[in-house]
């Protein structure tokens, strides 16, 4: 288990690493944190002639920055930067509860959260959390830098929008009002291990207590981050309580069509769906409560 | 029964990288292949092999070592990603010769059987008593959840994570 | 577990923190990969990637023109090394097939390996095995037992007439006609998966030879390095002396996988002397999911008779087990055949074994063996049993269990050591009632009524188990002076991680009457003992520890014989203080150990030897046990169950414990412990699960479940000893009675937490998927009968 050969470029500036996509991006690979991309080539799953280390770009690609209008991820933060940050917290609980669950301590020390979304893996959880937080992604090659909200991100299993020569450079989504609520509830067979199905779900609720908005994707049920519309549109207008639950559970249930493998039938995955579905919009009501009481 | 010894070919010039890096305490340089992970550099080159590899794929743990103040798998990095860091591993816990508390907790309380895992827990959990102390069963558990081991069901490395982070002295 | 009721002065039963953690605790242990052999060639191989294929062709032309590439040979290029590796358990009705260490032809599972490089680093090994080409036919795969017993269905094994391995029953009483005449039958099918031994270091082998004297050095991960060096001898015809076998000191784990015998460890030794370079081969994780031997599935269909009470009749099961590619040994399923009775009086049985082969890797021995899967079916039918009856499933174990009074215990049939199995000593009401106590069992069932009627499905599971363990044929020591004034203990035996530094240093501490201090242990070296059998099956302390026992006793009276020579005193007047053996206790007249050494080891070059002084102070002992000794123990746990999710919380587990007198209580409890975690594995999470076409599907931790931390439940943990009479420690095995009936356990209380739904558990392991999935087929098969 010992990675194949490559010719390694460490590029010390945006530039210099677009530059080196630009010439090698059919035969390179982005290597940031590593922690998808790594067993891959240890286990010679995955061969690229040219890896471009982004590691080294500068500490201002580290940082998130929380911003009056914008919450921005740069592709250098580790996860558990975001994971620790009290701002995170307060500001995209969902994201702080997500992060939590993927993996270990040891991998979110080094796993960034942009190299998580360009992975890509439709079972993981952040490519599901920033389509709820309607986020944007900020795609920068040599030609330009294009933007990009996440229905036109994620195509398909393991597969972006990114092209060749394309880097995700940062991740932005809209600094959340103060009546927005979340959860995130997955559902995995071990502490850490990626989820048999996961739900992130967004609600703005007005003064009534009726949902205005509502975001819910699921994770680990089909290809990309799956956008549960028929479970928003039943949400939207209503308000959270337990006459609702039968109908969003069986919504949802409706609205996947996952796959079964070793670890969980096809049906068990979408029942499994419907259910965290139900628990991600009673856990919202609550936090809704709590903010009232 | 012998066939003649196979003579022995000259191995062409890769692109090389020269790894500087402190590991602790002590500063080394080593030309290494890119592809050469931190965990093979660490135990081939630097002989430090402290540092065991039991899945390569990042999962059991064995291999953890801090890099730069954060727990890190040393089969998920490449050691050309390591020029310029603090790397710690197992053999700088003990200082002149004297056990950490932890490692004191972990003889006390047999948290170790084949010793093979030993070392990632160790580096695992004195990154996490860095960060914060632990103080009930569960905290204890989770800080455990990076690192699989085999042989002892937990049980004494629960109790070894709670009294290090209770500072429960005494030598083993 | 305190040790207040052990005498001053002894060792034994002493609860004595280890003396091997130091070295592993500062990253100085010494593994198979850490041994300093910097010319060694690192190896790789190339593997099977088909279930069953025959190798048309094979070119390892442009391997052999990368650089660093030192060698490659292929399974053809070593014709004089394929030679069959013999299965460890044999039986005279067996359909053995050769299992060759690298074979040239026909191919049999996912993994098997066909061609080795030889490389200046493993990277470039690796490099090598992408750039041989093979051409393969791809032959028909059999991937399950059904498949392989099926009528007309393909061969695993090319031109033979069927698959089985062999077909045997064991019977006591008339199960047929008790059967038939029983009031009550219940009949079920279960599926047992068991999973692998997943040591944390993986397997390896390394080797170097020594060109003046012809001898080979093998350093080889093995559990049994003289069972590995009996094998290497017939097939490489060299003399056993001229081959070195050493399970390093320090070796990652065991767990059963590595008491097997293996190609690779037929191959890299050979090729070492071929190429005259040191190799080494360290099987990589990947490697070790498709190719270190596993156990994996029996189908069990079972048939139990009972009266009205609860009162067993009769116990029929016919037993498919999946022998793999080859049969490396029968001891899993025939061990599974003598445990199904357990602690049961059971009048009639009749026990059915079909052993098959398939097209995976070969099955052998893992951490329980054969047990696990023998408790899960009794346990569950004894707990539907009460279901049908209506009795307390506590009740209906009362009534069946063997009592206190009745050892030794003739079951009827036979053991997998050759003799009648037969309990040698036992408690299984103390063990049951101290559990039931211990989990809070009548308010355990109160509250489960209380919590059902909220609709929360709360479940109590209970197994009670016997395990064969402390097997022969024999283990020995020798305890040496040495020429330093220390005592040295040489054991054939290999430790894992089990403390055998320390546990036999107290024993022998105990024997010559000597401070542990001065005793130093050496385990797992051929050229150091001339015999030895090798770790497995539970037996060390019951076999090694008599004999290192017996030559401790030995030497103390060869010291104290030699001492009193000097002191010019009668030997009932010596004693040891410290390192000295004194006259009455007086350091004043007492000599050191150092100079018994020099007077009766190192001698006066040409000078004669005092009077009465005998040469040479070295001691050994085999011991060889009548047969098996019997641990047992029971296990209970308290669970709820989301029927949502199927989440699986385990909110209480209890274990009584037996393994007889315990030699340290801490090192006990950590064997039971990290047992009880890898039965948790097998009762949950541990699946290698292949696909019909025979590729393994779990080849990662990502897709094979190991628990961490966060899975295995806080244990409360309870020992009763009833000593062996079957050797003079009155000891049995303890590594493998955690691991037996955690699944049973976990089944059953799954089982009784969804009672109400009507839910069945008949295959381990219990995954949130199939219990979602069993409360929706018991839902419809309501729905079906409304």
């Amino acid at each position: 288990m010992k990675p194949g050969r490559f010719t390694y470029h460490s590029p010390r500036s945006l530039d210099e690493a677009l530059a080196a996509l630009q010439v090698y991006g059919d035969d390179a690979k982005v290597l940031a944190g590593g922690q998808s991309l790594m067993p891959m080539l240890n286990f010679r799953l995955a061969r690229f002639e040219h890896l471009v280390d982004v590691n080294r770009l500068g500490a201002e690609y580290a940082e998130p920055t929380f911003g009056d209008t914008r919450i921005t991820i740069p592709l250098l933060v580790r996860q558990r930067r975001v994971e620790r940050s009290e701002e995170a917290a307060r500001l995209l609980p969902v994201l702080t509860e997500a992060l939590a669950q993927v993996a270990h301590p040891q991998i979110r020390n080094r796993g960034t959260i942009c190299g998580s979304l360009a992975h890509a893996d439709p079972a993981a959880e952040l490519p599901s959390v920033l389509s709820v937080l309607d986020a944007t992604f900020t795609i920068a090659s040599s030609r330009g830098v294009r933007e990009v909200p996440a229905e036109e991100f994620f195509l398909f299993h393991l597969t972006t929008s990114l092209e060749p020569d394309e880097l995700l450079l940062q991740v932005s989504v809209p600094r959340p009002p103060v009546n927005q609520f979340s959860s995130f509830r997955e559902f995995a067979t071990r502490r850490g291990d990626f989820a048999l199905a996961g739900v992130a779900a967004v609600c703005e609720v007005d003064a009534a207590g009726v949902v205005t908005t509502c975001r819910v994707a699921a994770a680990g049920v089909a290809p990309t981050p799956h956008r549960l519309t028929d479970v928003e549109a039943l949400v939207t207008g209503a308000s959270l309580n337990e006459d609702l639950w039968p109908d969003v559970e069986a919504a949802a249930r409706a609205q996947v069509d996952p796959t079964g493998d070793i670890h969980a039938s096809a049906e068990y995955r979408s029942r499994l769906t419907g259910v965290l579905v139900k628990r991600a919009l009673a856990d919202i009501r609550g936090k809704l409560e709590a903010s009232r009481a | 029964m012998r066939d003649h010894a196979t003579e022995f070919p000259t191995r062409t010039q890769d692109e090389t990288h020269t790894v500087g890096c402190t590991v602790n305490g002590r500063e080394y340089e080593a030309v290494v292949d890119p592809r050469m992970t931190l965990a093979d550099f660490l135990r081939e080159k630097l002989r430090l092999t402290g540092t065991h590899l039991g899945c390569e794929h990042g999962v059991c743990g064995a291999c953890t070592v801090i890099v730069d103040g954060a727990a890190t798998r040393s089969c998920l990095m490449l050691a050309v990603q390591a020029d310029g860091a603090q790397v710690e591993t197992v053999e700088g816990l003990a200082e002149d010769g004297e056990l950490s508390p932890l490692q004191c907790a972990f003889k006390r309380n047999h948290a170790l059987q084949c010793g093979f895992c030993t070392p990632g827990f160790l580096m695992s959990v004195t990154a996490a008593l860095r960060e914060e102390s632990v103080t009930t069963e569960e905290q204890a558990r989770e800080v455990l959840s990076g690192n699989i081991c085999r042989c002892t069901g937990y049980t004494g490395l629960v109790k070894s994570v709670l009294e290090a982070s209770a500072g429960k002295e005494g030598n083993a | 577990m305190s040790d207040t009721l052990v005498p001053e002065g002894t060792m034994i039963g002493r609860r004595v923190e280890r003396r091997e953690d130091e070295r592993l605790l500062t990253g100085h242990g010494g593994y198979l990969d850490d041994l300093d052999l910097p010319d060694a060639l690192a190896a790789a191989f190339l593997r099977s990637p088909h279930a069953h294929a025959k190798i048309l062709s094979f070119d390892a032309t442009e391997a052999l023109t990368l650089p660093g590439v030192v060698a490659v040979f292929s399974g053809a290029d070593l014709m004089e090394i394929q030679k069959p590796l013999a299965p460890k358990v044999q039986h005279p009705q067996l359909r053995d097939y050769p299992r060759l260490p690298m074979p040239p032809q026909e191919l049999h599972y996912v993994g098997e390996p066909l061609a080795v490089v030889v490389a200046e680093s493993r990277y470039i090994a690796e490099d090598a095995l992408e750039l041989i080409e093979v051409d393969f036919e791809v032959l028909p795969a059999v991937a399950s037992t059904a498949v392989a017993l099926q009528e007309n269905g393909p061969l695993a094994h090319s031109g033979d007439e069927s698959n089985v391995a062999v077909l045997l029953t064991q019977s006591a009483g008339d199960a047929a006609k008790a059967l038939a005449e029983a009031p009550n039958v219940l009949s079920e099918e279960f599926f047992v998966m068991r999973g692998g031994g997943h040591s944390m270091e993986t397997r390896g082998v390394a080797a170097r030879f020594e060109m003046a004297t012809g001898q080979v050095t093998i350093w080889d991960t093995t559990q049994a390095p003289h069972y590995a060096r009996q094998q290497l001898s017939v097939i490489y015809e060299m003399a056993e002396d001229d081959i070195r076998v050493i399970a390093p000191a320090d070796v990652g784990g065991g767990f059963g996988p590595k008491a097997q015998f293996y190609g690779e460890e037929v191959v890299i030794p050979w090729v070492a002397m071929k190429l005259g370079r040191a190799v080494k081969w360290v099987e990589d994780r990947q490697e070790n999911m498709v190719t270190s031997m596993m156990e994996r599935s029996q189908t069990h269909r079972v048939d139990v008779g009972f009266d009205d009470n609860g009162l067993l009749l009769a116990v029929k099961d016919v037993i498919e087990h999946d022998q793999g590619a080859y049969c490396a040994g029968l001891q899993v399923p025939s061990i599974t055949t003598s445990t199904v009775p357990g602690p049961y009086h059971v009048p009639n049985i009749e026990i059915e074994l079909r052993a098959c082969y398939t097209n995976m890797v070969p099955t052998s021995s893992v951490r329980g063996a054969g047990r696990p899967q023998a408790v899960f079916v009794m346990e569950r039918m004894i707990d539907r049993i009460a279901e049908h009856l209506g009795l307390d499933p506590a009740d209906v174990r009362r009534r069946n269990l063997i009592q206190a009074d009745e050892f030794p215990y003739k079951v009827g049939i036979m053991f997998r050591d050759g003799s009648p199995l037969t309990y040698d000593s036992g408690d299984f009401p103390t063990l049951l009632e101290g559990t039931l106590e211990r989990i809070g069992y009548t308010e355990a069932r109160e509250r489960q009524a209380k919590l059902r009627e909220e609709g929360r499905y709360v479940g109590i599971g209970l197994s009670v188990y016997i395990e064969g363990c402390g097997l022969g044929p024999y283990e020995g020591a020798k305890i040496r002076l040495t020429n330093k004034g220390r005592i040295l203990v040489t054991l054939a035996a290999a430790g894992q991680g089990q403390g055998y530094e320390t546990v036999y240093a107290q024993i022998a501490a105990d024997g010559i009457g000597l401070d542990m201090d001065y005793i130093e242990v050496k385990t797992g070296d051929t050229s150091r003992i001339p015999f030895g059998q090798g770790t497995f099956a539970s037996r060390i302390t019951a076999t090694c520890g008599p004999a290192v026992m017996d030559a401790a006793k030995q030497m103390r009276e060869r010291l104290i014989d030699t001492a009193a020579v000097l002191l010019g005193c009668d030997a009932s007047e010596v004693d040891f203080v410290g390192d000295k053996a004194c006259l009455g206790g007086d350091l004043e007249k007492s000599v050191s150990l150092q100079q018994l050494a020099q007077t009766a080891n190192i001698g006066k070059h040409g000078i004669t030897m005092p009077r009465g002084i005998k040469a040479g102070i070295e001691t050994s002992s085999y011991f060889s046990p009548e047969r098996a000794a019997y641990a047992s123990g029971a296990h209970a746990a308290l669970v709820e169950v989301d029927p949502e999710t199927g989440e699986i919380e385990i909110l209480k587990y209890v274990i009584g414990h037996d393994c007889g007198n315990v030699i340290n209580p801490l090192l006990v409890d950590g064997q039971v412990l990290g047992g009880f975690a890898h039965g948790i594995g097998n009762a949950m999470y541990e699946e290698p699960v292949y696909d019909v076409e025979g590729q393994p599907q779990a080849t990662s931790y990502l897709d094979y479940a190991l628990v961490s931390a966060t899975e295995v439940p806080p244990v409360e943990l309870f020992h009763i000893q009833t000593p062996s009479p079957l050797n003079p420690l009155g000891v049995k095995g303890a590594g493998e009675g955690g691991t037996i009936p955690a699944p049973a356990t976990i089944a059953n209380a799954v089982e009784d937490a969804l009672r109400p739904l009507r839910a069945r558990v008949t295959r381990a392991p219990i995954t949130p998927a199939r219990i979602v999935d069993a409360i929706h087929r018991a839902e419809s098969t309501s729905a079906d009968q409304d």
